[in-house]
């Protein structure tokens, strides 16, 4: 069979394949370092970082939902600059995209984040945490307002020369306008989705299955919310798309793709099977070998519409 | 290092209604497995239900050469997944990822080992015993539930060279009451120039008593805690503990009971916090 060319470019960011570790379900990297060789991914988005380190959440912290998993973990984590000395010199030695997943209390606080990562070797881009649905301070109050999506992405392309990434949240009525505020901001790339804020109730004793009460849902049970979502940011944005939600097997790579992905990650099914990223690989392979392509970036939004009901202005309340 | 094999499985022993013994060929992971490691089990790489289970290795199973061919698991019907693994039949496939987590320390002679075992608590208890008595360490099992049904494996022990000291609620096996109550009394009994170490594994409430004992009569313990996993490898943040701060005995951090345990001190763990 012929080879074909995996490589996708996310703005200034080659990356070896399409296939990035999902920031929150890969530790911060160096975890899955015995499992897997780091450098056969497209990419690592680590765990979301503040400037300081944060305890998180108490237990409980996860449950399982049908064909998905809430978590409320609350952002734990060790902080900016423990990471950059304790954790990224190991990192950076395995050769992958390192992606430093950002979060902030205040826009100053990204901004300071922003500026300390920039100053750092072996980061690759940074992506900008704007959507976590578990913590009550910053993040999401950015991602579930328009002007403030547009002020973090502002604040942090001002003071950074790296490729800034806007994590979405799906938390919202019509996530292509956010996708539009976040390019006008001059965002380098986008990020969706981060979960859904959902819940869960055990019947016999009537309490919240979390301690948080709310968390994110994650898994398969999401994607093909993601999918549309993709889709419909793909139609509002020119700028390079990182789709997620539920992808579990090479032909959910291919569907987020042909929605208009340029690269996706993989989050949830990392924690089934931490050797699930050859088999991603192999299966993508095939994929593009039976439909006759030598680029993976050749079926980037590549869905047909030719046959279906479709509206050009594609915001929700038009299906 | 951890692998993920999709293992045959060899036999499924149903002991009795509450419990069975699952054993799997996973030779690759038994070579590796140290006393107090466990392993994340899924049926099948489907959607439902999703995530894996963490298990401790109960059994490692060996050829006539003694070389490990697999392991075993001890398993109590309570859950969804549980309840199909006491339904597995052999010939039918487990996918088993490990060996995870950190083992018990072992102690050596002259120090003695009391392993403290509550109910499906007993599951990192056999390979432990038989590490300890390859060493000729004096090795005590305690070791209750609630009634005769739950106690399991005993003749195993026996012949490990392992004293038995059998704790039942209803009484029908053994002393009538908790497990702690023997241990109490045998740790008030014993002088404190006779080294010992305590290992415990079970419901929250008796490790937490076992380490608190522990604590008093100026011995150590470790526990083996088993709170719900997502990932098994340190990646998600899910099973974290809450674990005294090294350097402040008064505060605490939550720490991930897949990577930095499910082995812990028994005085590391803060018992008032733990859900």
């Amino acid at each position: 069979m012929n080879s074909v060319d995996l490589s996708v470019q996310l703005g200034t960011v080659r990356l070896p394949n399409p296939l990035v570790a999902a920031s929150g379900c890969f530790g911060y990297g160096l975890e899955y370092a015995d499992v897997v060789d780091l450098s056969t991914l497209g990419g690592i988005a680590v765990k979301g970082l503040f400037l300081d380190e944060r305890q998180g959440h108490p237990p409980q912290r996860i449950v399982e939902t049908p064909s998905g998993m809430l978590n409320a973990i609350g952002l734990q984590g060790i902080g900016v600059h423990r990471f950059i000395d304790d954790q990224l010199p190991m990192l950076r030695e395995h050769g992958v995209n390192i992606f430093v997943n950002i979060c902030g209390s205040t826009i100053d606080e990204y901004a300071e984040l922003a500026r300390i990562l920039s100053g750092t070797e072996g980061v690759a881009a940074l992506e900008l945490n704007i959507s976590c649905p578990n913590i009550k301070e910053g993040g999401i109050t950015f991602g579930c307002n328009l002007s403030g999506t547009y002020d973090v992405v502002a604040a942090v392309r001002k003071v950074t020369n790296l490729p800034v990434i806007p994590k979405l949240t799906p938390n919202v009525t019509d996530i292509a306008s956010f996708a539009r505020a976040a390019e006008e901001a001059g965002a380098d790339g986008l990020s969706l989705i981060n979960t859904f804020l959902a819940m869960a109730i055990d019947v016999e004793t009537r309490r919240p299955k979390l301690s948080n009460v709310v968390g994110g849902l994650s898994g398969p049970a999401i994607r093909p919310i993601a999918i549309r979502m993709v889709h419909q940011c793909r139609q509002a944005v020119k700028i390079p798309i990182m789709g997620m939600g539920g992808i579990a097997s090479a032909d959910d790579v291919v569907e987020f793709m042909i929605a208009g992905a340029d690269a996706v990650q993989i989050g949830t099914a990392n924690f089934v099977d931490p050797f699930i990223w050859s088999k991603l690989l192999k299966g993508l392979t095939e994929y593009l070998q039976r439909h006759g392509h030598v680029s993976v970036r050749d079926i980037v939004g590549s869905i047909d519409l030719s046959e279906s009901q479709t509206n050009t202005d594609q915001t929700w309340t038009s299906f | 290092m951890p692998i993920d094999v999709d293992a045959v499985v060899l036999s499924n022993n149903r002991l009795s209604p509450n419990y069975n013994v699952v054993a799997i060929a996973a030779p690759e992971i038994a070579t590796q497995t140290r006393p107090g490691q466990f392993v994340m089990i899924k049926q099948a790489l489907d959607s439902e239900p999703l995530l894996r289970r963490p298990f401790s290795v109960f059994e490692i199973l060996r050829d006539k050469d003694r070389e490990p061919q697999g392991l075993s698991l001890l398993n109590k019907p309570v859950g969804t997944v549980t309840r199909k693994l006491f339904k597995i039949e052999a010939g039918e496939r487990l996918r088993c990822l490990g060996p995870l987590g950190q083992p018990f320390s072992i102690v050596s002679s002259p120090e003695a080992a009391w392993m403290v075992a509550g109910g499906v608590g007993l599951a990192p208890f056999l390979t432990l015993a038989e590490t300890l008595r390859e060493q000729t360490v004096e090795t005590t099992l305690f070791y209750g539930g609630r009634s005769t049904d739950d106690l399991c494996y005993l003749e195993q022990f026996k012949h490990l060279g392992v004293r038995l000291v059998l704790a039942t609620e209803d009484g029908s096996r053994g002393e009538t009451g908790l497990v702690t109550l023997p241990l109490a009394r045998e740790l008030q009994s014993t002088s404190v120039d006779k080294p010992l170490t305590l290992y415990a594994c079970g419901p929250t409430p008796m490790m937490r008593v076992v380490a608190e004992l522990a604590h008093t009569h100026g011995r150590s313990s470790e526990v083996s805690l088993e709170p719900v996993m997502g990932c098994g490898l340190g990646g998600c943040y899910s099973c974290v503990v809450p674990i005294h701060s090294q350097s402040n005995n008064t505060s605490s951090q939550l720490v991930r009971s897949c990577r930095e345990g499910p082995v812990f001190g028994g005085d590391q763990v803060v018992w008032t916090a733990l859900p």
